[in-house]
């Protein structure tokens, strides 16, 4: 295992110095070769049993760290909110004790509470991937998406990427904020005041407003669903109006330069915060987001896994 | 008969205005005059107070004891003896127990619990509202004779201001305070800690200043025209105490209460998602606490208290959503403010404090407590001002451990507790 990477846990970017960042992009590059392959298989995790412990439901990102999982060797069990004992009223400590006790390896934990992954991280042997907690971190995410743009742009550094949507109750944005300011990133974030709060702006970013004005400027744009299942009522008058002052339209879409890049982590809400010819658009790069994806959590199965089995 | 001299301190009596070495005369549990010490021929005993304090007994009026029905969290057993080796001979208890102190045999089991097993003066509230729900006015007239010193819906809030300005009111007939919680649910939502740059940062909800500064503003306005007293407990932003100093200056009968960890911390202390740092109100930015140490300077806010909450460890740890409210503070409370409020940031002397923690509190439950006049039950602390000492959570006499001060150098604390005459705790 290389000296560059010391951690069992993958928490969040913001633990992260821009070189750990770096060579996480730099590992992935060796992963998404393989899937090219016609074996896509490596047997970097063989005999390992990695966990995709799910409370809080995900479709996309589970599925992905299960392949992910597969094309490394590794055994895998799901576990899900409803299956869980946590239904029973087992805390998560007693939960996540069980799951070591079955030597789990790897445990990748979504989870609606913010910090659940730094709870566990500090009480398991076994690593503990953060698959999204609350509207903290969704580290993975993040890294995809700036692999995503690397590989776009061949670079990172001094592009100007502009985060739209629903801020304050995404973990998707912080991480990506994280990510991006320690790689030399400009970042503008757009949405209504009620979700974007100035006090953003202390985080070494830009906060707008008014859409129109920052996407001429825009290297990268990158969409966000809005959450309805985590918003009380009275953060914005409706979908309608949302679409109205921050939805890519067609028309908006005008207005950004011919090679920015266009970027959403899914799902997409369609004719929400984006136009259905913008996202199947030839800007649009979502669907390389979730092959880059793949690879990303490959790379972090890889480094992350093979710490805590050293 | 039964004698005791305590020999050389500092007698600090703020309620009757006295600071000068001199000893302390203790009869039958009482405080007796000096004059009377050579008409005895019994052998008394001698309490060695040199370069001690010698205080009236502290009173913390915001102290959950968890019976009945959390008594895995503390007992009215292991909190009063918490409270003693704190320093504490008097503290108030809070009424969202299981059942809630809503009723008079409620209360009355309660002052039987305490006469029996508990070490310190242990005094009721009685809750404002039924069930502490807020939805209809509890037998207030009826907890008043059944001996609570206050009411109050600590942990809730009620929202309706019609409900309160009338419970206010009817406090006012009855003679007992109204201490409330100051939180309006619809500003604060699901907020766990201060909504700001960590909160931001963390993408924990936010718990708004506001949510708090709405509370006081209304108690502002109907202590006002109810013409009672209000007391605001644990005030913790910059917004409660401009209000408040407002408020005071204009005679109102409006009060506030400061907790150690208010001053102590800030919402800094929760970016590892440590759920010992999570309160209610919650931690606060620097301008709050230092907002907070200019009120309690200054006099607008008078009381101190722990709002002890004790929480057992399987309760504490889990998510940082899904925890508890709230840490124990009794044995720390007063270490934290000397170290803090006398010694290193010098807001006020040590006889101050000794007021806000006796006259103040006596004055506002209109107890006989918090003076070293003759005939007045001899409850003592002793405490050495500059000893300096660890906090150890795993030597805490509470049943709790939910304390973030583990390991926190602190000089000053309590060194004898002494009720009615008995020594019941010392160092």
């Amino acid at each position: 295992m290389s000296t560059r990477w010391s951690r069992k846990d993958l928490l969040g970017l913001r633990e992260l110095s821009a070189e750990e960042i770096s060579f996480i992009l730099e590992t992935t590059d060796a992963f998404k070769q393989v899937g090219t392959r016609e074996i896509k298989k490596v047997p970097a995790l063989r005999g390992k049993t990695l966990v995709n412990f799910f409370v809080e439901p995900s479709t996309r990102t589970r599925t992905s760290f299960e392949l992910a999982a597969f094309r490394l060797s590794a055994d895998v069990i799901n576990i899900s909110a409803t299956t869980s004992s946590l239904t029973k009223g087992e805390t998560l400590k007693d939960t996540a004790r069980n799951l070591e006790a079955l030597h789990a390896d790897i445990l990748v934990l979504r989870h609606s509470s913010a910090g659940a992954p730094q709870f566990l991280g500090n009480r398991l042997k076994a690593s503990v991937i953060n698959a999204g907690d609350g509207a903290h971190e969704h580290p993975t995410q993040a890294l995809l998406d700036l692999y995503t743009i690397r590989e776009k742009r061949g670079k990172i550094a001094g592009l100007h990427v502009v985060i739209i949507g629903d801020i304050l109750f995404s973990r998707v944005a912080r991480s990506n904020i994280f990510g991006l300011v320690k790689l030399g990133a400009r970042v503008t974030l757009v949405g209504p005041s009620t979700l974007l709060p100035r006090e953003f702006e202390k985080l070494g970013v830009e906060v707008s407003y008014k859409i129109d004005n920052v996407l001429p400027n825009a290297d990268v744009v990158n969409l966000l669903r809005i959450q309805h299942e985590r918003q009380r009522k009275e953060y914005f008058p409706g979908i309608g109006e949302y679409t109205r002052f921050f939805g890519l339209t067609k028309e908006r879409a005008k207005l950004l330069k011919p090679d920015c890049l266009i970027m959403h982590p899914g799902p997409i809400n369609r004719g929400v915060e984006i136009d259905s010819e913008v996202a199947d658009g030839l800007q649009s790069v979502i669907l390389d987001q979730v092959t880059n994806g793949l690879a990303v959590r490959m790379a972090v199965l890889y480094l992350c896994g093979g710490i805590a089995t050293t | 008969m039964s004698v005791i001299i305590i020999r050389n301190g500092r007698v600090i009596d703020p309620a009757n205005k006295r600071d000068e070495i001199v000893d302390l005369l203790i009869i039958d549990g009482k405080i007796a005059p000096l004059s009377q010490f050579s008409d005895f021929n019994s052998q008394p005993e001698e309490i060695d107070a040199s370069n001690l304090i010698v205080a009236p007994g502290l009173i913390d009026m915001h102290v959950h004891l968890r019976e009945p029905g959390f008594g895995h969290k503390e007992t009215i057993e292991s909190g009063a003896r918490s409270a003693a080796a704190g320093g504490f001979t008097t503290i108030v208890c809070m009424p969202n127990t299981s059942p809630v102190a809503d009723t008079p045999s409620t209360i009355a089991w309660i002052k039987e619990r305490a006469a029996a097993a508990a070490c310190v003066n242990v005094l009721p509230t009685g809750a404002i509202s039924k069930n502490i729900s807020g939805a209809e006015l509890g037998p207030i007239g009826s907890l008043a004779q059944a001996g609570v010193v206050a009411i109050t819906d600590d942990g809730h809030c009620i929202q309706n201001n019609e409900l309160m300005r009338r419970a206010v009111e009817y406090a006012r007939m009855v003679g007992v305070p109204v201490l409330d919680h100051c939180q309006d649910y619809n500003l604060v939502g699901n907020g766990v800690v201060h909504e700001g740059y960590w909160s931001t940062l963390l993408g924990l909800p936010g718990w708004p200043s506001a949510g708090e500064e709405s509370i006081v503003a209304r108690n502002i306005l109907l202590a006002g025209l109810c013409d009672h007293p209000i007391h605001c407990q644990h005030v913790s932003t910059a917004g409660s105490v401009r209000l408040l100093r407002e408020a005071r200056g204009r005679g109102v009968k409006i009060t506030g209460e400061v907790c150690p960890h208010h001053i102590a911390l800030t919402d800094e202390a929760i970016q590892n998602f440590n759920t010992n740092y999570k309160m209610n109100p919650p931690l606060r930015a620097q301008a709050d606490v230092d907002a907070l140490l200019e009120g309690i300077a200054d006099g607008t806010l008078s009381i101190l208290a722990s709002d002890h909450a004790p929480h057992a460890d399987f309760e504490k740890e889990v998510e940082f959503d899904a925890a508890p409210f709230g840490i124990i503070g009794l044995e720390t409370e007063l270490g934290l403010f000397l170290d803090l409020l006398v010694h290193k940031q010098r807001k006020i002397d040590i006889a101050r404090l000794i007021e806000i923690y006796t006259v103040e509190p006596a004055r506002l439950l209109k107890i006989n407590a918090g003076t070293l006049s003759t005939g007045a039950p001899a409850d003592v602390t002793l405490i050495d001002p500059h000893l300096e000492w660890t906090v150890k959570i795993d030597k805490f006499e509470s049943a709790s451990r939910n304390s973030p001060f583990d390991g926190w150098k602190l000089r000053g604390r309590a060194v004898r507790t002494i009720v009615g005459g008995r020594t019941v705790w010392k160092l």
